[in-house]
């Protein structure tokens, strides 16, 4: 088990989104969250990262297991995307930047200042620190956001890759992978019912 | 630990980065300090110490939003949290990139910029002693002020407001230290009390900043 949710409850500005879910994530699976926009997906994965305490409920996940990748890619434009993802790396404990590069075809790109890069180059190379972090699950919010076609499929087969390497997945998305490995798991069942006035302070803190 | 530190030195240095902002700061306001007191070198040299005091923690101010808010608006602060190291950690190596970037260039140019305010001879020692003490301080109780506002658009103004009581104690007993110095008296009773101040912040304030930080991530 890399990952599993309990009874969780996630809110945010202190009003339930979501209640009541229960899953369980195995390593080599992938779990493929679905609902419309303001469903709760973002804060369900900010919650599962740690980003955010659950409103009820516990998520279950081993001790530096998560990576999450938000709608920022954490890429600063006046450092090259070599030294970029160098960074994230020594952050994270020391995964090969070389091989990420290649996993998302950036090794062209490595001394471009990330400021000159577009939007699909940023998402790429903010893609390809998942890679250099070497952790076991992946937490991503719409991923292929501003990706071509041909990107979408080097995403797909970083994270087949990384499913067949005992990885495991979660990712918010509205593109169809096609990966075999993933389960899809729609939350518009779990819309919390009642909001949280009980603990209303917390819409403060 | 060290990636970060030098992450933070890195973009300093690099164009549009917060590099030179306070040093050039400070030397305004030491050079413009004699246009607006008049031509009297004998005020100057009462003045000095505590105009280049003030000088140095205004700009020191100037610099603060950028500590967190920049990481923030990018997405790094929130990967950051999630990064193996400690917020605690985080915090503190913040301050101390914003000291090396902002405080030690301000300490190394204070006595050149004395010259300009005709500081009296044994001032030189204190003060350069007093501000190399005391601008630690300035920086840890500045990201504790940074991290209270990150998140909050154009929390600048905020995080003044918020920083300026904090930054009155070590103000007070920096400027005093160096000021006794310059008349030539006894001045190692607020150079302790600025150490004391200074060691409290370092030691306290980056718990302060984490759990804030944590907070407002949410």
């Amino acid at each position: 088990m890399s990952l599993s949710a309990h009874n969780l409850s996630v809110s945010r500005g202190g009003i339930a989104v979501l209640e009541g879910l229960n899953f369980t994530l195995s390593p080599g699976r992938a779990l493929i969250l679905r609902g419309p926009n303001g469903s709760g997906k973002t804060t369900l994965l900010r919650t599962l990262a740690g980003l955010q305490r659950p409103l009820r409920g516990s998520v279950t996940a081993g001790a530096e297991t998560l990576v999450y990748a938000g709608h920022a890619d954490g890429i600063k434009s006046a450092l090259t995307a070599q030294e970029n993802l160098r960074f994230w790396s020594d952050i994270f404990g020391g995964g090969d930047v070389d091989a990420a590069m290649a996993a998302y075809e950036l090794e062209g790109l490595a001394d471009r200042p990330a400021g000159a890069l577009s939007a699909g180059q940023k998402r790429r190379l903010g893609l390809a620190r998942l890679i250099v972090a070497k952790r076991l699950v992946w937490l991503l919010d719409e991923p292929t956001v501003s990706l071509d076609t041909h990107a979408t499929g080097l995403f797909a087969a970083a994270v087949r890759a990384h499913l067949g390497a005992g990885g495991a997945a979660i990712m918010a998305t509205h593109i169809e992978l096609r990966l075999e490995e993933a389960e899809t798991l729609d939350v518009g069942p779990f819309k919390a019912r009642a909001t949280a006035l009980d603990r209303f302070d917390e819409a403060f803190l | 630990m060290k990636a970060i530190l030098i992450r933070d030195l890195r973009l300093a240095m690099r164009a549009g980065g917060g590099f030179g902002l306070g040093l050039a700061f400070f030397l305004i306001v030491v050079v413009l300090v004699p246009f607006a007191v008049g031509p009297r070198a004998d005020l100057h040299s009462v003045i000095a110490s505590g105009i280049l005091w003030l000088g140095a923690l205004l700009a020191c101010l100037l610099s603060l939003d950028r500590i967190f808010a920049l990481d923030h608006e990018d997405g790094s602060l929130d990967l950051l949290a999630t990064a193996p190291l400690p917020l605690e950690a985080l915090v503190s190596l913040k301050a101390l990139a914003h000291w090396l970037t902002t405080g030690l260039p301000l300490v190394l140019a204070a006595p050149f910029l004395a010259v300009l305010l005709n500081l009296p001879v044994a001032g030189y020692a204190p003060l350069l002693i007093s501000l190399a003490l005391g601008t630690p301080a300035l920086s840890v109780i500045g990201t504790f002020g940074a991290a209270l506002t990150v998140g909050v658009k154009r929390g600048g103004l905020l995080m003044s407001l918020l920083v300026l009581p904090l930054y009155v104690p070590t103000l007070i007993f920096g400027a005093e230290a160096a000021r006794r110095g310059a008349e030539g008296l006894e001045y190692a009773p607020p150079l302790a009390m600025l150490a004391g101040i200074t060691c409290g912040t370092i030691a306290l304030l980056p718990f302060a900043s984490a759990a804030v930080v944590r907070v407002n991530l949410r």
